[in-house]
């Protein structure tokens, strides 16, 4: 293993080298074409139904693009296209707990401290859906169907992720079987460190805007350490505690403000489709 | 009578096909709740009108209403065996029945309610210590086997069963085990419904269901043990007094009634008090986040008139009525103050599950409202169906009230 780990906010724990993986998109750039929403779908193999196709509620998105509204008349309306993948809580001070992770009464859900990623284990969820009371950003979705394809489209799914069964929880994994993929490829090549190109989720390069940046956001290397550090930069419900690690940049005053406080404070007036 | 001999001496049962046909009516309800039961589990959770704004529904809302209702059980056990007050001898069988029923309910509904049933086991198998759920179930189950064993001695005390030495001696010995049997009952009770009151307030990302609290347990753990308290002796008065109208004669004496009804007053009033100060405890910490309090209750149906329902209407009207003793000891008063008690109490369930989840979190969230289905509802009414025929057939052969012959000679 030549390569030592980069000298940012990362550190050594246990074992193994800490990342944070994380997001920042540029909602100046987000154009609302659901490039994102398809791509992930398609990466992650999710089952769609002909007939719920725009049910929200029952639909599964683990990328969902809000439509967001200042409530403005002409000429003063604006909107503003919002996507949100899972949040990958890590949460600090007193909830210093993933708000879905500690919740879970059967550990099918984890939080990696080596890679700052929440993810879920679908043959030990049984499908209580504690962890969706739980995550206020209503990012895991339950499979409410069978997972069904239109014929012929079976053999388009992808082989590194198992498709899930009904009746449990899914939801953003930020594409983690491509973690695994650059990491093997780094080890054969005798690297230990992943390079930001080699680990990128299939809704970055899928956004034809290039809205979405991936990285690690302890990695002074990588976009996402400075993209998240700038004056535009915030979070979806900060003030809740739950310390995402999805950042979002916007000019607008009123899009920064819709989104980092809850139930209508500041965002009063702010509508969505 | 055909069973005759099966009925316990000195009692009145109506006829055998009287019994039989009311026993056969009751398969109506439990059968249409069986094929919704086997439609979720058959067809998946699609079947119902959950979804994923509502994760939870109907369901789990009746499971932690029905499991603070059975809250008498343990309840009455601890004031009969703990406490030690004798007079409760004469209901505490009949609460145990209830328990077992409401218990039984609960984790029926549970297994319904779970995506994948047949997974259920991981609760126990790959148990997760921080998690509330995980304590629910485990309370709950030990708690359920507590009950059995609190209700076998009263099975083994059937006419026919009682004749035979073994299940006489054991019924015995068990009766001689009870003070420790309802501690062990009290100690995981109190548990799990704090549990239960645990699984909404650690909801950090939900700030209506979110409170503060002691340690690693937030202040609805304690408001549900108290409140199941003050609820489950009303429940078991209030099923005694339905049993007592179909089965047209007393079955326990007014004074036993009274005093659970005076404690249950008693613990209702605190817990309204309780309830007030954690609602306006509450009201300072949304505040202190930015949000107005008012948004939480700017949706209908959820407007303010749910508060104003659950913490008067439903709270303290029926703690002063129960606490009064002379609204306490006229007995419709006294009904309606039970009726009042419990769907208060359920309705509280109601809001820490169902409208903790309807109240939209992000800014730009949407307000979506919930309506249980048929499915929904039938299976959440089996076990009360389900629960009549166990309550008829327990009442019909074994000896649960004590003072039944002596109030009814004849």
């Amino acid at each position: 293993m030549k390569d030592a780990h980069h000298k940012g906010e990362g550190h050594q724990e246990g074992h193994g080298t800490v990342y944070k993986y994380g997001m920042v998109i540029n909602l100046d750039k987000c154009t609302g074409c659901g490039a994102c929403m398809v791509a992930c779908m398609a990466e992650n193999n999710i089952p769609f139904r002909k007939e719920d196709t725009n049910d929200r509620l029952t639909q599964n998105f683990w990328m969902r693009v809000y439509k967001i509204s200042n409530g403005g008349s002409f000429p003063d309306n604006d909107i503003c296209y919002l996507p949100r993948p899972c949040m990958h809580c890590e949460g600090h001070g007193h909830h210093n707990r993933t708000p879905c992770v500690t919740v879970c009464p059967a550990v099918a859900t984890d939080y990696n401290h080596e890679t700052g990623i929440v993810s879920q284990i679908y043959t030990r969820c049984f499908g209580c859906r504690y962890c969706m009371a739980a995550c206020p950003y209503h990012v895991r979705v339950f499979n409410w169907w069978d997972p069904k394809w239109p014929e012929g489209m079976e053999e388009y799914l992808n082989p590194d992720v198992s498709p899930r069964m009904r009746g449990v929880v899914e939801k953003c994994s930020f594409c983690f079987h491509r973690l695994q993929r650059a990491r093997n490829k780094a080890y054969s090549e005798d690297r230990r460190e992943v390079h930001e190109d080699e680990y990128q989720t299939a809704c970055t390069q899928a956004c034809p805007a290039g809205a979405i940046t991936f990285g690690d956001l302890t990695n002074p290397e990588h976009k996402v350490y400075e993209l998240k550090k700038t004056p535009n930069a915030f979070r979806l419900l900060e003030v809740l505690g739950t310390n995402p690690k999805v950042y979002y940049t916007s000019s607008r005053a009123w899009v920064r403000k819709a989104a980092d406080v809850y139930v209508g404070k500041e965002g009063s007036g702010v509508t969505h489709t | 009578m055909f069973d005759s001999a099966l009925i316990p001496k000195g009692v009145k049962r109506c006829s055998f096909a009287k019994f039989f046909i009311w026993v056969l009516i009751l398969h109506i309800p439990v059968l249409i709740g069986t094929v919704a039961a086997i439609l979720c589990w058959g067809l998946a959770l699609n079947q119902t009108y959950l979804n994923n704004n509502f994760p939870f529904g109907l369901w789990i809302a009746a499971d932690l209403g029905i499991i603070a209702l059975g809250g008498g059980a343990f309840f009455t056990g601890f004031l009969r065996y703990v406490i030690n007050i004798k007079e409760l001898k004469n209901i505490v069988n009949y609460a145990v029945v209830i328990g077992v029923i409401c218990y039984a309910a609960a984790q029926g509904i549970l297994a319904i309610d779970i995506g994948q049933p047949i997974r259920g086991w991981f609760i126990f198998w790959h148990a997760n210590v921080h998690s509330m759920l995980t304590e629910v179930a485990f309370c709950i189950m030990a708690y359920f086997m507590v009950l059995c064993v609190e209700y076998l001695p009263l099975l083994l005390e059937n006419r026919q069963i009682f004749k035979f030495s073994v299940p006489r001696s054991f019924a015995h010995h068990l009766h001689e085990a009870m003070p420790t049997i309802a501690a062990i009952g009290v100690f995981l009770s109190c548990f799990h419904q704090g549990s239960l009151g645990g699984v909404a307030g650690v909801l950090y990302g939900r700030p209506f269901a979110y409170r503060e609290g002691f340690l690693v347990w937030p202040w609805t753990f304690f408001l549900f043990i108290l409140s199941a308290m003050a609820c489950g002796p009303c429940f078991t008065i209030l099923i005694t007094k339905i049993t007592e109208f179909f089965a047209k004669k007393k079955l326990v004496k007014k004074s036993v009634v009274g005093i659970l009804a005076k404690i249950s007053g008693g613990l209702t009033t605190l817990y309204v008090l309780l309830k007030i100060i954690d609602t306006l405890g509450w009201f300072g910490l949304v505040k202190e986040a930015g949000a107005p309090v008012k948004s939480f209750y700017a949706n209908q149906p959820y407007g303010w008139w749910v508060l104003v329902m659950e913490v008067i209407i439903l709270g303290a009207i029926p703690a002063l009525l129960l606490l009064n003793k002379k609204t306490r000891e006229n007995e419709p008063i006294l009904i309606l103050a039970c009726v009042l008690n419990c769907a208060g109490i359920v309705m509280n369930r109601w809001i820490m599950t169902v409208q903790a989840l309807a109240i939209p979190v992000m800014p730009f969230d949407k307000f979506v409202s919930y309506h249980p289905n048929w499915v929904e509802w039938a299976t959440t009414l089996l076990p009360l169906w389900v629960g009549a025929i166990v309550i008829m057939l327990s009442y019909r052969y074994l000896p649960i009230f004590p003072q039944e012959r002596e109030l009814n000679p004849y």
